[in-house]
């Protein structure tokens, strides 16, 4: 006796999250069945392993016809297929869109290309994510980027307004979309310790900062795509000449003096960073000079975490110390008379400063 | 008689890639109706083209207009090689040839491959512009409504209801046509939609012009059939009940519609006569003054005069069956009544009636009213089994009859039609009887339409399929049903009844073999509704005339006692004390508003399995016509267990199906049991060993017992069924008053004290005994018991609603289920079979539960079970149903302004009587003895005669009893009661009722079934013909659709499941667009008519046909009263600008 066929289908289609959840990660059938069973369906509702198998049989194939779908939300509203509740349909999207932390940052600032896919085995086995979760995250980085690359205007909302996701959610890809593009390392060892969120966060600070989408309203009307996307190459050729704080040495030891004079007394850290000041600066405004180089923009976490964050934590800095140090080393900025690039310093400093304070943990 | 047909061709969305190189199409469409074709422009490169076509139009005859359907193609244009076909689209216009329906159909209609599926979708608009001032119905019939709801449709109202119409088309199934080697399959697929879309137009307006001869101007309860005999051909029919409808003013409509959510859903049948009929209902006890048993009673309006016990039935005396005598008649309740009734007494066995005395015409010709004919009282299956009759060389004949004892079978007679019809024409007749089909597709009634129920009448016929050879002259289908409806006919008669209400046909076919089978429940009508006018003029002087029915008045026997057609045990209602009652009555109709019942419904069910050998042609017919009564005979054996074990004692939207295979025929019988407060309390079920020696078996016997008492009172609990105090005993050896007394009281007190009193009066008064003498019974008593009663907060039934639910909330979510089961064991044994289509229902059901275990409390409705033999080894069962969810926290009593005020003023009134009645018991002892003796007699006498007619039970088919098939005791009939008991206990239940629940979970199912507004209308589907919480406003037209699906790539498509999973939801989507396109947004009365599956794994291949129909609705929550204005003048605006 084998049941050929075995089909539910509602007029408003049902779907049960626990099912759409075990989907969605990855689980075959047999494994859902078997999770859902320990998650104890089968006590609150007395129905044996038949029903729930075959229940969760009908559920993955709606799942897998309504993936088609997911593919482009703002078809899932005016498809005719399903009949589904738009709160339904927000909640189908949300969460078919949203990653794993641990995933994300494997694959973040790597090309989304066919090579990366092919390594998401490995990813897999590494994470704890199944491969077919695996895929479809990438799969949904990949799509995100292709659409939004294309596109015109603020990338968050861009995201938000094509994939109809949260805020939050739409964040997030903007900063993958964002590595993924600039190609940022993130693999490093020595980056291992910083999360998605710690990246995500200085995506967004690059993002509104150093990018022509950052600058103003004006520049909308360029025609430059990807305003959101790549740094604003003009801007990263003004940083150049912030290197007149490094090489003109008076200008270094005035910065340093007024920079010891504010920090006297404040810190127990002080020596370290009396000792240290010309080392920091000059790491910090060499990553600035580099920026042109798309190389060396890659590299821009992990500089920052070997010239800055590296030397401060052997020297035993405390959040607030970095939090102290970099206040006064950027605002010491404009009181130096001869250094004429105030503008490009604050656009520089001030992304630098939130992206450490980010960073600094353990 | 022409009209203009307009179309335009808006835009298209989501549509397929079709160009590799560019990932984009170059679509147009081609607008296509009747022979003329019109093509838009090439949008090229794009896959969400605007058109923004000009208005094509097409002149054309109105004809063409019902029966053709609007045909839009879009394709990809190649300039080198042919151009692509993306889809298609199938627009049925017929709903815009109604003034009353849509005016235009506007939206988008998905884009609809037989190979693809769903392949984007297109915008549209369509208008028609009719030719009002010409002469238009001649071969056409615009303007006839059509109806897939089974009751006067809401915010109408009945003028008159004329009857029975029904119509074949035979065509061939292009499937089977030469040219099918040749083309493609999407070419076949599309060749077949389009015939069956010209099919079901064609007879429709062919429907329609019968109904306009008739005189009226609707078909309400029309049901369309497909049978797709293969070879032989295609056959599209239908059958309806032709009304004259008259809309209610909106005003009008708002005040007299309760809706189903307040009120009991029959009631809001929104006949203007409802509040009159409370009016009845209330005067009732006034104008029939003090109701003791020793005074005039008015009979019900259609009740015959007495006659006197001696005097014969003569045949014309049969006619005043159906003589509506309006004033009341005085009878001395101790004398017996009569009802002059037809009956079939085969003067030789049946079997022999292949040329002269046909049973269809026996009826008429030799009706013996009382005639005490002995003859043969054996078993009537056993007489019958062997009744294989054969006709013609290819056509064979085996008409079954539900017989009483479920069992009967006879030959048919369709040939005979003719001298039966000069026969019938020689009585003196009624309204109803000069039709020659007095049949209603009906299934719940305005109030005081429905008289008396006599119980179920079916007939099957086996046939065999030859071809139909000229299309136009569908004799031989006609001819088969003529001869279907005679049998049906004539067993209504036998039942005393003038009428079949709740009728419907359906067909099974297997191969070259055809079981067509016809049901319906035999009834008196209130003749009013079928009398010209008569409904207008005299609605305020029938008040008075006719004395409506009292809410009991349906379950009384409408044949005569002392010459019952088969054999039942008839005990005085219980509600009215005034007329008999059987003591279970089977229906295929909804429950009517007014019945009073004891607790809830539940959904029973009886499901069979029979091995045949494999055979061809005639033989494979008789060895399907001999099954046939046994498995009849089994189907109700199991319902009426399972009717017992469950406490109740009536079945209503009872619907039994019995499909053939090629080695096994399945019966499956669906029906929602109650506990009709005006019939006796069901006996329990006793078991009996067969040797009556052995201590073993005896322990045995005693376990089984226990266990099914132990169900039995457990359902009780289950079902809230807490029957007043039953008094039959009373009658045989006397209790003592004061005893009695003291028990009612007891058991209001200790609820637990009363389930063991039951009990006991089961073991009292068993009517029923089940005998274990072999391991079949044995397993027949194991199968009465796996039936699992819902899980909490879950209630199943197959009619529209559930008794004894009535404060429905909005929620609704309809579904439809198809499960096949491969049973891969080759040597099955019956029982093994049994077991896995039992199991496999219940498991269904289970997964029903399951799915929808976030909506309780809810209500499965009108659970629509059908199965049917795909494949040698395949079973495969289809259900359609719709989930409902209702508030447990409110009263659930029926809705003060029926039930309540009525039941209270009943309660005052009837209070009286048993009070007189007690008093009488007290004093005068020797009185009560007296009445139960001579009511024993009674009893006994119609005893006689029920054994005398034994023998012919098997030719009146009625559903009404079996206890003497098995075996039973002799149930003492009453005339006593104590009606305070009853209400005793009416109030003890509703206090029940009242038990407050958790509010949490009603409340998250409401949120979470509210519905936002999207960018796609939401469109509810419901088989029912209501939805809660909302009111119908307009009616825009039927939905009938027919859609074919094939694969060649199964596999890739997720196997058979992913495909039909997938053709389901895109028959949905097509439907919802459809009502869409129409300013709809609901579907009722919805059901899925055909699900054809065939599969070949192997080849990677599939192919499903689906009928679907139902009508499209335009609905208002109910608290919305300005929203229905605006929605109105919305459609007028509308109306007027396009």
């Amino acid at each position: 006796m084998a049941v050929e066929l075995d089909v539910f289908v509602g007029n408003t289609t049902i779907m049960d999250e626990e099912v759409y959840q075990l989907w969605l990660d990855g689980y075959t059938v047999n494994d859902a069945v078997r999770a859902r069973m320990e998650g104890g369906v089968l006590d609150e509702f007395d129905a044996t392993a038949d029903v729930l198998l075959s229940d969760t049989m009908d559920q993955y194939r709606t799942f897998q016809m309504c993936e088609r779908l997911l593919h482009s939300p703002a078809k899932l509203a005016n498809q005719l297929l399903f009949q589904i509740p738009p709160h339904r349909q927000t909640m189908l999207i949300e969460r078919y869109y949203a990653f794993d932390d641990v995933f994300v940052r494997e694959v973040l600032g790597k090309k989304l290309s066919k090579g990366t896919k092919k390594d998401l085995d490995d990813i897999s086995a590494k994470t704890g994510v199944t491969l077919k979760s695996c895929r479809r995250q990438f799969d949904n980085f990949k799509r995100i980027f292709k659409v939004v690359e294309e596109l015109k205007g603020p990338l968050v909302e861009n995201i938000r307004q094509h994939f109809l996701l949260s805020d939050k959610l739409a964040r997030d890809y903007a900063a993958i979309v964002f590595f993924a593009n600039n190609r940022f390392e993130t693999g490093k060892k020595k980056l291992q310790y910083i999360t998605f969120q710690d990246f995500a966060f200085c995506a967004g600070q690059l993002i509104n900062n150093w990018t022509v989408g950052a600058v103003g309203e004006g520049l909308w009307l360029l025609p430059l795509a990807n305003m959101d996307v790549d740094l604003d190459k003009e801007f990263l050729q003004e940083l150049k000449e912030l290197k007149v704080l490094i090489t003109d040495k008076d200008l270094l030891d005035q910065h340093k003096s007024l920079v010891c004079t504010a920090l006297r007394g404040k810190t127990k850290a002080f020596n370290e960073m009396e000792a240290n000041f010309k080392n920091l600066s000059r790491g910090l405004v060499n990553i600035a000079t580099k920026l042109t180089n798309t190389k060396d923009v890659r590299d821009f976490f992990i500089d920052l975490v070997e010239k800055f964050i590296e030397p401060c934590r052997s020297d035993r800095w405390t959040a607030a110390d970095v939090k102290l140090y970099l206040t006064h080393y950027t605002n010491s900025a404009h009181i130096l008379d001869t250094f004429k690039h105030q503008v490009v310093w604050d656009r520089y400093m001030g992304v630098i400063k939130s992206c450490i304070f980010k960073m600094y943990h353990d | 008689m022409p009209g203009k047909l307009k179309a335009k061709i808006v835009a298209g969305r989501h549509l397929p890639v079709m160009d590799r190189a560019s990932d984009l199409t170059d679509a147009f469409v081609e607008v296509k109706f009747g022979n003329t074709t019109f093509k838009t422009d090439v949008c090229p490169k794009s896959l969400n083209p605007q058109w923004n076509s000009e208005w094509f139009k097409f002149e054309v005859d109105d004809e063409d207009l019902q029966d053709e359907p609007l045909q839009i193609t879009v394709l990809d244009h190649d300039t080198y090689s042919a151009n692509d076909a993306i889809g298609k689209v199938y627009i049925d216009i017929d709903p815009l040839l109604c003034t009353e329906a849509a005016s235009i159909i506007s939206g988008w209609f998905p884009i609809y491959d037989t190979i693809h599926g769903i392949r984007g979708e297109i915008n549209v608009l369509v208008k028609v512009e009719l030719f009002n001032d010409l002469n238009r119905f001649r071969q056409s019939s615009c303007g006839v409504k059509f109806f897939c709801t089974t009751s006067i449709p809401y915010s109408y109202r009945a003028v008159m209801v004329h009857g029975f119409v029904e119509e074949l088309v035979v065509n061939e199934d292009p499937e089977y046509q030469w040219i099918d080697r040749i083309r493609t399959p999407r070419a076949s697929n599309e060749a077949r939609q389009r015939l069956i879309s010209l099919m079901s137009g064609e007879l429709q307006r062919k429907i329609g012009l019968k109904v306009l001869e008739m005189g009226g101007n609707a078909v309400v309860g029309y049901l369309q059939c497909f049978d797709l005999e293969g070879e032989s051909g295609l056959v599209v029919r239908a059958i309806g009940t032709a009304c004259t409808l008259e809309k209610f003013s909106s005003g009008s409509a708002s005040i007299t519609c309760p809706h189903p959510s307040t009120a009991p859903p029959s009631n809001a049948c929104n006949s203007p006569k409802d509040g009159k009929e409370l009016v009845f209902g209330e005067e009732l006890p006034l104008s029939s003054g003090p109701p003791t048993p020793f005074r005039a009673l008015p009979s019900s309006s259609s009740s015959p005069p007495p006659f006197s016990p001696s005097k014969p039935c003569s045949r014309q005396s049969s006619s005043s069956d159906t003589d509506l005598s309006l004033t009341p008649k005085t009878e001395e309740p101790l004398s017996v009544r009569r009802r002059p009734g037809i009956f079939l007494c085969p003067s030789s066995p049946i079997l022999s009636a292949d040329t002269l005395s046909l049973p269809g015409s026996g009826p008429a010709g030799c009706g013996h009213g009382s005639a005490h004919r002995a003859t043969t009282p054996a078993l009537p299956f056993s007489t019958q089994s062997d009744s294989a009759l054969l006709r013609k060389s290819v056509s064979f004949t085996e008409d079954l009859l539900l017989a009483a004892s479920g069992m009967g079978s006879g030959g048919s007679a369709g040939k005979e039609a003719g001298p039966l019809k000069t026969l019938l024409r020689q009585q003196t007749q009624t309204t109803l009887e000069q039709r020659e089909f007095p049949f209603f597709t009906l299934t719940s009634f305005p109030p005081g339409f429905l008289v008396h129920v006599g119980g179920v009448v079916s007939a099957r016929s086996v046939k065999l399929l030859d071809r139909i050879h000229n299309p136009d002259e569908p004799e031989t289908r006609d001819a088969w049903w003529e001869e279907i409806r005679q049998e049906i006919k004539s067993h209504a008669k036998a039942l005393g009844c003038h009428a079949v209400v709740g009728y419907s046909e359906n067909t099974s076919i297997c191969e070259e073999v055809c079981i067509l089978s016809a049901s319906g429940t035999a009834a008196i009508l209130n003749p009013r509704y079928m009398r010209e006018g008569c409904l207008d003029v005299g609605s305020i002087d029938h008040r008075f005339d006719d004395p409506s029915p009292p809410n009991c008045g349906f379950c009384h026997i409408p044949y005569d006692e002392l010459n019952m057609p088969f054999p039942a045990q008839l005990a005085y209602c219980y509600q009215c004390r005034r007329q008999k009652v059987p003591d279970v009555l089977f229906t295929t109709i909804d429950l009517p508003a007014e019945a009073a019942v004891t607790g809830k419904g539940c959904l029973i069910q009886a499901r069979l399995c029979r091995l045949k050998k494999k055979a061809q042609g005639e033989v494979n017919a008789t060895a399907i016509s001999n099954l046939l009564p046994f498995m009849e005979y089994e189907l109700h054996t199991q319902l009426m267990n399972k009717l017992k074990l469950r406490s109740m004692n009536a079945l209503f939207g009872l619907h039994i199906q019995i499909s053939v295979g090629e080695n096994m025929l399945l019966g499956l019988a669906s029906a929602t049991g109650v506990y009709l407060t005006a019939l006796p309390a069901p006996g329990g079920i006793q078991i009996a060993g067969k040797t009556p020696g052995d201590l073993n078996n005896e322990q045995h016997v005693a376990a089984i017992q226990k266990r099914i008492n132990d169900a039995i009172a457990k359902n009780k609990e289950l079902y809230q069924i807490n029957p007043p105090e039953l008094t039959d005993e009373g009658v045989g050896s006397p209790i003592p008053e004061p005893r009695q007394r003291s028990r009612i009281f007891r058991s209001h007190s200790e609820s637990s004290d009363e389930l063991s009193e039951l009990d006991l009066s089961h073991g009292k008064k068993d009517a029923f005994v089940l005998e274990i003498d072999d391991t079949d019974a044995v397993e027949d008593i194991h199968s009465l018991l796996t039936d699992a009663p819902p899980p909490a907060g879950f209630h199943s039934c197959s009619t529209e609603t559930m008794p004894g639910i009535y404060n429905w909330t909005s929620g609704i979510q309809m579904f439809t289920s198809v499960r096949v089961l491969r049973l891969n064991n080759t040597n099955l044994t019956n029982q093994g079979l049994n077991k896995i289509f039992t199991d496999l229902c219940e498991n269904l059901l289970k997964s029903f539960y399951f799915k929808l275990r976030s909506t309780v409390p809810c209500c499965l409705c009108h659970l629509n079970f059908t199965v049917a033999v795909p494949e040698e080894e395949l079973v495969q069962v289809s259900v359609t149903a719709v989930a409902m969810t209702f508030d447990k926290d409110q009263n659930q009593e029926k809705p003060p302004e029926k039930a309540t005020t009525k039941g209270g003023s009943e309660t005052e009134d009837q209070l009286q009587f048993p009070l007189e009645l007690s008093a009488d018991s007290s004093s005068t002892s020797p009185q009560p003895s007296k009445i139960s003796g001579v009511a024993e007699n009674t009893i006994v006498s119609t005893r006689a005669v029920s054994v005398d007619y034994g023998s012919f039970a098997d030719r009146c088919s009625t559903w009404l009893e079996l206890l003497r098939l098995k075996a039973h005791t002799i149930r003492r009939g009453s005339v006593k009661t104590s009606r305070r008991t009853q209400s005793l206990a009416h109030s003890v239940s509703s206090l029940e009722h009242c038990s407050p629940l958790p509010e949490g979970r009603s409340r998250s199912l409401c949120s979470s079934r509210s519905f936002g507004v999207g960018s796609v209308t939401m469109v509810k589907m419901t088989p029912l013909s209501f939805l809660p919480g909302t009111r119908i406003i307009k009616y825009l037209g039927i939905i009938n659709m027919f859609f074919i699906r094939e694969t060649t790539s199964l596999r890739e498509e997720g196997g058979v499941s992913g495909f039909l999973h997938s053709f389901i939801a895109e028959v949905f989507a097509m439907v919802r667009a459809h009502v869409a396109a129409l300013g709809g947004n609901a579907v009722v009365s919805y059901s899925m008519k055909d699900c054809v599956l065939m599969e070949n794994p192997n080849k990677n291949q599939a192919q499903c046909l689906i009928n679907v129909s139902g009508d499209a609705v335009i609905c208002v929550r109910e608290t919305d009263q300005e929203q229905t204005t605006n929605t109105g003048q919305t459609c007028g605006t509308i109306d007027g600008a396009t």
